[in-house]
C-alpha cells in the first residue's frame, strides 16, 4: 500500500450515496452556457456570432496562445447570446449561449483513428489540443501543455490520478469501473506521446471495484495499478507523486521538473475519445450528491448545462439548501446562483442542507499544532492564521505561504474553528495586490 | 471581436437571471472535524477524575475542599475578568475548569482556603487573562500559580498530611513526602539509604505523602491513557520527559546508589507523572511540532532531575515546565518542519 507519510487527514466519507450507482445520461438541456474560460490560461476567442446555427462537437471558441484551450458546442442549436454570464468561480465570464434545436445533431466528418498507437506523438498532441481537453480532476490545466515539456525536462513516468480523495465524489470511481478499457487505452496514448515505459494508475483503497476493474483492464500492458491508502489529500498532484514514486516536486516547480506527467483518469478517457473517434470534450461525468438533493447520482452531463437543470433532473432540492458546491466539500466552490454552468473541470455538485451548515464564530488559536501535523506540505498554517488576523500578510511570506495548496486539512482539524484556508487566501490576495502596485 | 462581446453583453444582460434560493457562501473547506476546544478541555477534566478521586480517597475531605475552592476561584476569576473587560464570558469552554483542577491537584491536601483562592485568581488574572486570554498565555497558568504560591507561602505549601484513607478513622497527621525525606538526607550529608527505600506498591496506588493529585500513579496513568486514546495529547512530551528523568537519574544512581535515588523512585514520587502527562502537554504553552515537543519534554525532564538531585527544592517539575515554557517560541523556530519539495528547490535555484 502506498501513502503520504504522516500528514493528511481522514475526513468524512459519504461516498456511499452514489458509489454503487451506474453512470446515467442527464436529460439534454434546452440551453447551454459555455464559458470561453474553462481552463487555467487565456480565455478562448469566440468563432461564432449571435444567430449562427451550430452542431454538436463544432468548435465555437479558439484557443488563444499556447496555455489555452478551445471550446466546442455541446448541443446543436442556435447561438442566442454571447456575453458575460455567471461562472462557477464566482465571477462573470464571457460565454456563448446556445439554445437547443432538440436534434442533438453532430458535425459530420469526425476523423477516426482505429490505429491510434501508430500515430506520431506530434499528430496526437494536435488532436488533443483541438479537442479542447483540459485536466478534468478540477485544476483544468490544458492537457497539451503538460504533454509538451521543454526539451531539457526528461519525462520518465506518466501517472493517472484515480485517487478521488474528496469526500462524496464518485465520478472517477464509476468511470474506472465502467470505462476501464478506455482509461487504459487513453493511458497508452499518453505514454506513447511521452515516450515512456513506466505508467501507474493510483487508486485509493476505498474503491475495490475500480481497483479490480482497472487491474483486469491493465493486465499485460505493463501499466501498474497502485493502491493508495484512503487519506485526504492523497489525490493532490504533489501527494500522489510522493506516494507512488517517492519523489517531491520542488517548491514552486512542476511535476515535469522531476520527470513526471500526471493526468486525471477522466482526462485519459477524453484523450482516448478524441484520438480514436475524433470527439472533442463536450461532456463529463458529474457526481450530483449530498443530503440536500432528492436523487443523487453519477451523471453524464453536457458542458454548459446549467445547475438548475441538473438539480431539476435529479428530482429537485430536498428541503432548504444551505450551500451548493461545485466540487467536493474540502475544496469545492460555493455557488451563489443556480445559473452557473457545468464546466470541463466540474467533478461534482454537492448540495448541503441548511441545517448541516455550521456557521460558528472562531476563537483564539490555542497552538494545539493539529494543523501543523495535518499539513501535507508541512507548513505552519497556525502562523498564517495569526498573521492574517493581525493584519500582517507580509510576515506570512517568510513562512512560504505560496507553497500552500489550500487543501483544507488545517481548517478541518482546527478545534478553534479558525477559517485558516480563508485567511490564507486573504493573505495571498494581499500579496498579489502589493505586487501589482510595485509593477 | 472584443467589441462584439461588449455590445452583445449589453443587449443580453440579465436575460438568464431568475430568482435563486438564498445560498450560503464561504471559503472551502465546507466540512469540519468534530473536535472543539470545549470537548478537549472537558475531556482533560474527565481524564483528571481518577487522580482526583484517588486524592479524595487518600486525603479525604481536606482534598475535596481544596479542589472545590480552586475550581470555584478559577471559574469565578475568569467570568469576572471577561465581564469587566467586556468580553464574552466563556467559562463553558472548560479551560478555566482545567486550570482550577490542575492547580488543586498540585496543592497539599488540607491547605487553607485562602491559598486556593489566591492561587486561582493569580492563575487566571495574572497568568492568563492579562496576556489576552486562552491561547495567548506563555506559561501554563496552573503551574505558574503553583510556583508563585510555593515562593510566596513556603510554609503552607510544604505541610504534607500523611495519607489517612476515607473512613479509616485515622487522624490527619503531617509528615513528609518521599522527595522531602530524600532532600533532608542529602542535605544532612548522610547516605540516602532509608529515604530512597520506597514501598513501590504504595507509591503506585498513591498511599504516600504529596500533593492531592500527584500521589497515585495508576490513577494518573488511566486518565493519561484516555487522553492519548482520544488523541488530545501525543506520547511525545510525556515519553521524552519521563525518559530523560529516568535515564539521567539512572546514570547517577548506577554511579553512586548511596547518594542518588533509583529511577523508579524518581518516576513514582513527586509530580513527574502529573506534570508530564497533564501539564507539560498543555497545548497553548508547548511547541507545535512533534520534534519540538520531544525537545521540550527532554528539557523538562533534565531540569526536573537536576533540581531534584542538586537543587534547593526537593521537587522540580513545576520549575522545569515553567522554564521550558519560556523556551517554547525558540524551540518552535528551530524545529520548523522542512516543507514539501524544499531541499531540491533550494539546491537548484
Amino acid at each position: 500500500m502506498w501513502t503520504i507519510a504522516g500528514e493528511g487527514i481522514h475526513p468524512i466519507h459519504e461516498k456511499g450515496l452514489t458509489s454503487s450507482l451506474s453512470v446515467g445520461d442527464l436529460k439534454l438541456p434546452n440551453k447551454v452556457v459555455i464559458p470561453l474560460s474553462q481552463h487555467i490560461g487565456a480565455p478562448s476567442e469566440p468563432l461564432v456570432r449571435i444567430g449562427d446555427s451550430v452542431r454538436k462537437y463544432q468548435k465555437i471558441g479558439e484557443a488563444k496562445g499556447f496555455v489555452s484551450a478551445p471550446v466546442h458546442a455541446s448541443i446543436s442549436g442556435k447561438v442566442i447570446a454571447i456575453g458575460k454570464f455567471p461562472h462557477p468561480s464566482g465571477n462573470q465570464s464571457n460565454s456563448i449561449v446556445i439554445e437547443s434545436d432538440g436534434k442533438d445533431e453532430p458535425v459530420e466528418g469526425l476523423t477516426e483513428h482505429p490505429d491510434y498507437l501508430k500515430l506520431d506523438p506530434k499528430e496526437l498532441k494536435d488532436i488533443i489540443v483541438n479537442a479542447g481537453i483540459v485536466g478534468m480532476g478540477g485544476a483544468t490545466f490544458p492537457t497539451h501543455v503538460k504533454l509538451n515539456p521543454p526539451k531539457e525536462k526528461k519525462i520518465d513516468t506518466v501517472l493517472l490520478n484515480g485517487a478521488e480523495c474528496e469526500p462524496y465524489l464518485t465520478a472517477d470511481d464509476r468511470l474506472m469501473v465502467e470505462m476501464s478499457r478506455e482509461v487504459v487505452e487513453g493511458m497508452k496514448i499518453l505514454m506513447h506521446i511521452m515516450g515512456v515505459q513506466e505508467g501507474h494508475i493510483g487508486i485509493e483503497d476505498d474503491k475495490p471495484a475500480a481497483i479490480e476493474a482497472m487491474r483486469k483492464a491493465a493486465s499485460g500492458t505493463g501499466i501498474r495499478i497502485s493502491v493508495l491508502e484512503k487519506k485526504y489529500p492523497q489525490g493532490a498532484e504533489k501527494q500522489l507523486i510522493k506516494s507512488i514514486l517517492g519523489r517531491e516536486v520542488p517548491s514552486g516547480g512542476l511535476p515535469m521538473d522531476i520527470g513526471v506527467v500526471v493526468q486525471n483518469v477522466g482526462t485519459a478517457v477524453a484523450v482516448y475519445h478524441a484520438v480514436r473517434y475524433g470527439i472533442p470534450l463536450i461532456e463529463r461525468i458529474v457526481t450530483v450528491t449530498g443530503q440536500g438533493i432528492q436523487r443523487p447520482g453519477n451523471l453524464r452531463v453536457r458542458i454548459g448545462t446549467l445547475l438548475d437543470h441538473v438539480i431539476t433532473e435529479c428530482g429537485g432540492l430536498a428541503g432548504e439548501p444551505g450551500k451548493i458546491l461545485f466540487g467536493g466539500p474540502m475544496m469545492g466552490i460555493a455557488q451563489h446562483t443556480l445559473h452557473v454552468p457545468v464546466l470541463k473541470g466540474t467533478s461534482g455538485i454537492l448540495v448541503i442542507p441548511k441545517e448541516d451548515v455550521l456557521l460558528k464564530d472562531f476563537t483564539a488559536c490555542i497552538r494545539c499544532g493539529r494543523c501543523v501535523q495535518a499539513c501535507p506540505i508541512r507548513l505552519l498554517p497556525n502562523m498564517y492564521s495569526v498573521f492574517a488576523e493581525a493584519g500582517k500578510p507580509k510576515d506570512a511570506e517568510k513562512y512560504y505561504i505560496l507553497d500552500c495548496i489550500e487543501c483544507g486539512c488545517c481548517t478541518y482539524v482546527c478545534p478553534s474553528r479558525r477559517p485558516i484556508v480563508h485567511q490564507i487566501r486573504y493573505i495571498k490576495a494581499e500579496m498579489r495586490k502589493a505586487k501589482n502596485k510595485v509593477a | 471581436m472584443a467589441e462584439q462581446i461588449v455590445a452583445e453583453k449589453e443587449e443580453k444582460r440579465g436575460r438568464l437571471e431568475e430568482p435563486t434560493p438564498k445560498l450560503i457562501l464561504t471559503s472551502s473547506p465546507h466540512v469540519l472535524g468534530e473536535d472543539s476546544i470545549e470537548r478537549i478541555m472537558w475531556s482533560v477534566v474527565l481524564a483528571l477524575l481518577p487522580a482526583s478521586l484517588a486524592g479524595l480517597y487518600f486525603f479525604g475531605w481536606s482534598a475535596l475542599q481544596v479542589i472545590v475552592v480552586c475550581m470555584a476561584s478559577t471559574l469565578g476569576a475568569e467570568a469576572l475578568f471577561q465581564k469587566i473587560s467586556g468580553n464574552r464570558v466563556a467559562i463553558k469552554d472548560g479551560s478555566a475548569a482545567v486550570t482550577g483542577l490542575l492547580l488543586a491537584l498540585t496543592l497539599p491536601p488540607g491547605s487553607p482556603w485562602w491559598l486556593s483562592v489566591i492561587g486561582g485568581f493569580f492563575a487566571i488574572m495574572i497568568c492568563k487573562q492579562l496576556y489576552g486570554g486562552l491561547g495567548y498565555n506563555p506559561f501554563n497558568p496552573a503551574i505558574m500559580a503553583r510556583v508563585f504560591l510555593l515562593i510566596a507561602f513556603p510554609l503552607q505549601m510544604t505541610r504534607w498530611p500523611v495519607p489517612h484513607p476515607l473512613f479509616s478513622g485515622m487522624d490527619a497527621k503531617t509528615g513528609a513526602t518521599p522527595l522531602g525525606d530524600l532532600q533532608v538526607a542529602r542535605l544532612t550529608g548522610k547516605g540516602i539509604g532509608d529515604a530512597a527505600r520506597l514501598n513501590l506498591w504504595d507509591a503506585f496506588i498513591g498511599n504516600i505523602g504529596g500533593s492531592i493529585g500527584e500521589v497515585s500513579a495508576i490513577a494518573l496513568l488511566i486518565g493519561a491513557a484516555y487522553l492519548i486514546y482520544k488523541q488530545y495529547i501525543t506520547w511525545h512530551i510525556p515519553l521524552s520527559m519521563i525518559g530523560t528523568v529516568m535515564a539521567f537519574g539512572g546514570i547517577f544512581w548506577m554511579m553512586n546508589p548511596d547518594k542518588y535515588a533509583n529511577p523508579l523512585f524518581h518516576l513514582l514520587t513527586g509530580g513527574l507523572i502529573l506534570g508530564a502527562f497533564f501539564m507539560a502537554t498543555d497545548m497553548v504553552t508547548c511547541p507545535v511540532t512533534l520534534k519540538g515537543q520531544l525537545i521540550f519534554g527532554a528539557g523538562c525532564g533534565l531540569i526536573t532531575v537536576i533540581i531534584r538531585m542538586w537543587g534547593g527544592y526537593p521537587e522540580g517539575v513545576s520549575f522545569a515546565i515553567v522554564l521550558m515554557n519560556i523556551a517554547t517560541p525558540l524551540i518552535d523556530i528551530y524545529t520548523r518542519p522542512v516543507r514539501y519539495g524544499a531541499k531540491r528547490a533550494e539546491g537548484t535555484s
